[in-house]
């Protein structure tokens, strides 16, 4: 086993006693990217010269006792290239960012670089956040490492496959409709959607204000807690980011879940849905029961609008947060052009992807006057029903189990000329980000040809601490975090 | 650089969705803007019409930094110098609102008899604009920060309530220079991001006004009470203060709103006033003959003394406003209201009371006095220095504010005729020093120089002639010099005194006492 194969935890206790240094770490990172990358395409920029120096520096520094060791000091961490990183092309995998250096960091980037963490590149994803299968990339596609003709989910199909497959310790994703737990779930690793407003938006790149949140992508729980910890908190640079006391989730990690009380949606386990992945979530449900668990059927009676609700206001609001991409200030402006609108128009439409351009289209249309009331506003309030849909739930549930996808990884083309089908793959995280709830997704199972299976665990607003409590005491029984893809 | 407060007038929700659907309920935010139909006035039958009018304002608060970033609002500063990634609409950054701009939100809004809003939105209104940087502004929209409030304005000694519908708070935009100075091609513009962000309210007004005169002192009041409550700098000039007008006509008597047209770019309190009067006739010369009224934005045009039209409602921007999702609802405490309640200056009207019962001066004066805090202001410590109400209003309501008028743009508070300078002179005059009429002269000179009274009366040696020998030596040269005069005067012509006394001046160049040489005119012209 090589160091990259290793979880933070791990490295953190090899540090601690001095066996290892962190330009080791990184260096065998950057040795696995060399041996697998051109194979997997996770990323659109690694930075191997800044990792490397940083790495050093951080060694040196942890020598003369100038930093303390944190559990994240040295590890080598790839960023979702949706988050600005100051001084490092940050392009949100679309042409019309193709040159964009932001002047800052985003909030948690600089939460991070305080924990001295070293940044190992930016990772591929689905142009602004808009998809399910890092198909949607102006750099290419990124390929899932369990099986190179599928795909490793989206939009942080990028984070998820690096951490997969080595080429990372850990990562950053971000989860607007499921970013972070459908790529987990295809990719099999575990990955955290925080409560919206526990962790910082400032300097991720907006799709939709009211959904985005970043989280951690990891090997394992522990890493996910060790993550959490260092990105949450209350951030006078956010509004909406809640001045709440952030607990240590890694003292959550208990195996003991006696008593804990579980709701199974209904409405989760649609027709048409892939038989082994069921079977999986229930083998998993079953495991949680011998720990001491018990578990209910429960129905969260407006989950079916929970898709259509999503794509209006989702939509709605990237058109509005696109609107800034116009050719004027930064990024990509076309080469000729007649006059200012010309200019506007040419460069939007050569920027864009096709998805992208969808989103705006469908966003602009639900937001104009006339239909602002029939799309936009009936839309927030099926959103208010299905928050409350949850909140109900969880007056008698701690948490919630589900699916996270419908199927395991597709393969790569299979959806992209249906729409339709694509938005159909998140149809179980959607309705989390609508509540503003927190879930995570954690390995379950592989189905007979090998692909991962993610099990949901959807807890209350700022519940992080249960979640994590019960994907550990599963994790802690099971043995799925543990498989590596054959690559 | 400002301290940025943070946070506690915001509640969180999350991601706000429960209470965004609360914000739709309310009824539309102007009501006078519906579009009603023609109302055809036969050409034959010629009728008095009325006007109708409602003023939209927007005032520039003087918050230190900006509203929802901490870069300085400084006025002039060189281009995009006051400017970082959050007002320049970076990706990624996220807005914070500034609590200072709600403060000042809330002290015009209660000195305008509003009712605030315990809870208030903000929205994104989308467009696209080079100046614009994030392509929307965002500003309030439907749950505004206060509604329902009134200013009370006098016309010809009436007075009369004019209805404040709303004010909100919004952001600035840029600036965009087209100039072919700079590279000496046409195809460059420029773009100065200093005033993104600059914090705005927006107070609009009920279309209660039935003439310019009342919109000049509906906008005179208005000024009034934002330089009391110290929030805005009311610069017209410098666009602190903006005003665009809706206007539509009307038979009078009749109760229907006619067709309305908003006037744009009227940046001078003449210019509005100068404004309205030319769109009233252009609208009832066209229903006189028999026309329609196009609802239409119309920009009045300085040079010519027109208003010509921007573009037509209907191709006006759909703007797709919806609640913003990066900043909370604002509820704000009753507490807070009350604490800025209780801290309210002493405004206009108050003051004008005041004026009358502890100067003893007339109601016009206290008025005229009290319609600016700093005319007040100058008068107040005027009197402080030189305890002569009545004169020191006297001088201040005629010399010190036409000569400010003279000078376009002047402004008391940097006048060079200080309270100091004029109550010196005042002084001089009451102790004879020098005479009223050589006052107009050191007033002049203070005014150019902004020396003191006694130093420009030494300089120039204009001290008064009081001493009887002196002055009667030059009156019994003038008598002997004008034989026939004295003749006339004799025979019972009262005006040639006027003349004897206009010669001594002359030959005193203006220095002689007046008492004393109508005194010794008096005496020697009798005997």
């Amino acid at each position: 086993m090589e160091l990259c194969d290793y979880t933070i935890h791990e490295l953190h206790e090899m540090m601690k006693r001095r066996e290892i240094t962190s330009r080791q770490i990184t260096e065998s990172v950057l040795s696995r990217i060399d041996q697998v990358e051109n194979r997997i395409r996770a990323y659109i920029t690694v930075l191997r010269e800044e990792a490397l120096e940083q790495a050093s520096i951080i060694d040196q520094k942890l020598q003369r006792g100038e930093i303390p060791l944190t559990p994240l000091t040295g590890i080598p961490i790839a960023i979702k290239d949706l988050i600005c990183t100051r001084g490092v092309l940050t392009t949100c995998a679309a042409k019309i960012l193709h040159n964009f250096i932001p002047p800052y960091d985003a909030t948690v980037i600089a939460r991070l670089k305080q924990q001295n963490i070293v940044m190992i590149g930016k990772t591929n994803l689905d142009q602004f956040g808009m998809g399910s299968s890092t198909e949607n990339s102006y750099y290419g596609i990124t390929r899932n490492p369990w099986d190179l003709s599928r795909v490793p989910g989206g939009s942080s199909g990028g984070s998820a496959a690096a951490v997969i497959a080595g080429e990372a310790i850990g990562a950053l994703g971000t989860d607007t409709g499921g970013s972070i737990r459908q790529p987990s779930s295809f990719c099999s690793t575990t990955g955290l959607k925080p409560t919206y407003g526990r962790v910082s938006r400032y300097g991720l790149i907006a799709y939709a204000s009211s959904l985005d949140q970043i989280g951690p992508i990891a090997k394992d729980v522990t890493d996910c807690a060790i993550l959490l910890n260092a990105l949450s908190g209350y951030d006078p640079k956010d509004s909406t980011s809640v001045n709440l006391p952030t607990p240590d989730y890694t003292r959550a990690l208990v195996p003991d879940i006696t008593g804990l009380k579980i709701g199974i949606p209904e409405e989760y386990f649609i027709a048409g849905m892939d038989e082994e992945v069921e079977e999986k979530i229930w083998e998993a449900v079953r495991v949680l029961e011998k720990l001491g668990a018990s578990y209910e059927k429960v129905s969260l009676p407006h989950t079916e609008y929970a898709v259509a609700a999503y794509y209006i206001i989702a939509p709605a609001e990237a058109s509005s947060n696109l609107a800034r991409y116009d050719g004027v200030k930064y990024g990509y402006r076309a080469d000729t052009y007649t006059d200012l609108m010309d200019m506007y128009m040419t460069t939007r439409s050569q920027g864009f992807s096709p998805e992208v351009k969808r989103r705006i289209m469908l966003g602009t249309y639900s937001l104009s006057s006339g239909y602002y009331d029939a799309y936009y506003l009936k839309a927030q309030k099926v959103r208010t029903l299905i928050k409350r849909d949850f909140e109900e739930a969880f007056k008698k549930y701690d948490v919630l189990v589900a699916p996270v996808s419908p199927t395991p990884a597709f393969k790569i083309g299979e959806k992209t000329e249906d729409p339709l089908q694509m938005y159909l793959s998140d149809i179980f995280t959607i309705p989390i980000n609508l509540a503003g709830v927190t879930a995570l997704s954690i390995p379950c199972g592989f189905t007979k040809d090998g692909l991962p299976i993610g099990l949901q665990i959807i807890g209350k607003h700022f519940g992080e601490e249960t979640i994590l409590k019960v994907a550990y005491a599963f994790e802690q029984n099971t043995e799925h975090h543990k498989k590596k893809p054959p690559l | 650089m400002e301290v940025w407060e943070y946070g506690s007038v915001e509640v969180w929700e999350c991601g706000g969705m429960a209470v965004w659907e609360k914000s739709y309920t309310s009824v539309p935010p102007y009501p006078h803007t519906s579009i009603l139909p023609y109302f055809h006035t036969p050409p034959s039958l010629k009728m008095e019409y009325e006007a109708v009018i409602g003023l939209e304002v927007h005032t520039q608060l003087k918050t230190r930094s900006k509203i929802f970033c901490s870069c300085s609002t400084e006025f002039g500063a060189k281009p995009n110098h006051n400017t970082c990634p959050i007002c320049q609409g970076m990706p990624g950054v996220l807005p914070v609102l500034n609590k200072q701009v709600v403060e000042f939100g809330i002290r015009t809004a209660l000195a305008m008899n509003c009712t605030i809003a315990d809870y208030s939105l903000f929205a994104r209104k989308n467009y696209f604009y080079p100046d614009l940087p994030k392509a929307y502004q965002i500003s309030q929209y439907e749950l505004p920060l206060a509604q329902h409030g009134w200013i009370e304005i006098q016309v010809d000694g009436i007075s009369k309530k004019i209805g404040v519908t709303r004010i909100h708070m919004e952001e600035d935009a840029g600036k965009s220079i087209h100039d072919e100075n700079i590279t000496g091609s046409k195809n460059y513009s420029f773009i100065d991001f200093n005033r993104c962000g600059v914090p705005l309210l927006e107070i609009v007004s009920e279309p209660d006004m039935r003439s310019p005169e009342e919109a000049r002192e509906y906008l005179l009041k208005l000024k009034g009470i934002l330089e009391y409550l110290e929030v805005s700098d009311c610069n017209m000039e410098e666009g602190s203060l903006r005003c665009d007008a809706n206007i539509s006509v009307r038979p009078k008597g009749s109760t229907k709103l006619g067709t309305k047209t908003e006037v744009k770019n009227m940046n001078s309190f003449k210019n509005v006033q100068k404004a309205l009067e030319y769109e009233i006739a252009r609208q009832i010369q066209i229903l006189e003959e028999g026309g329609r009224i196009v609802q239409e934005t119309r920009l009045w045009d300085v040079d010519q003394g027109v208003t010509r039209p921007m573009r037509s409602k209907e191709e006006a921007h759909d703007y797709r406003y919806f609640p913003e999702p990066d900043l909370v609802p604002l509820v704000i405490d009753k507490e807070w209201i009350e604490q800025i309640r209780k801290s309210l200056p002493e405004l206009a009207d108050a003051r004008t009371a005041r004026f009358i019962s502890q100067y003893g001066i007339p109601e016009y004066d206290a008025r005229v006095l009290t319609a600016s805090k700093f005319v007040a202001d100058y008068y107040e410590n005027t009197v402080k220095l030189y305890p002569n109400p009545k004169v020191v209003s006297n001088w201040v309501m005629g010399d010190i504010l036409r000569k400010l008028k003279e000078h376009e743009q002047a402004d008391i508070r940097t006048c060079p005729i200080t309270p100091q300078h004029l109550a010196g002179m005042l002084k001089l005059i009451e102790e004879g020093t020098i005479s009223g009429k050589i006052a107009k002269v050191v007033f002049e000179d203070m005014y150019a120089t902004g020396k003191m009274p006694e130093e420009i009366v030494k300089e120039k040696g204009l001290i008064q002639i009081s001493d009887e020998k002196e002055v009667a030596a030059v009156v019994d040269r003038i008598i002997a010099a004008n034989p026939e005069t004295v003749a006339q005067y004799k025979a019972g012509k009262q005006k040639a005194f006027g003349f004897f006394v206009g010669e001594v001046m002359k030959a005193t160049q203006g220095k002689a006492n007046p008492q004393l040489v109508n005194k010794l005119l008096k005496e020697k012209l009798s005997t």
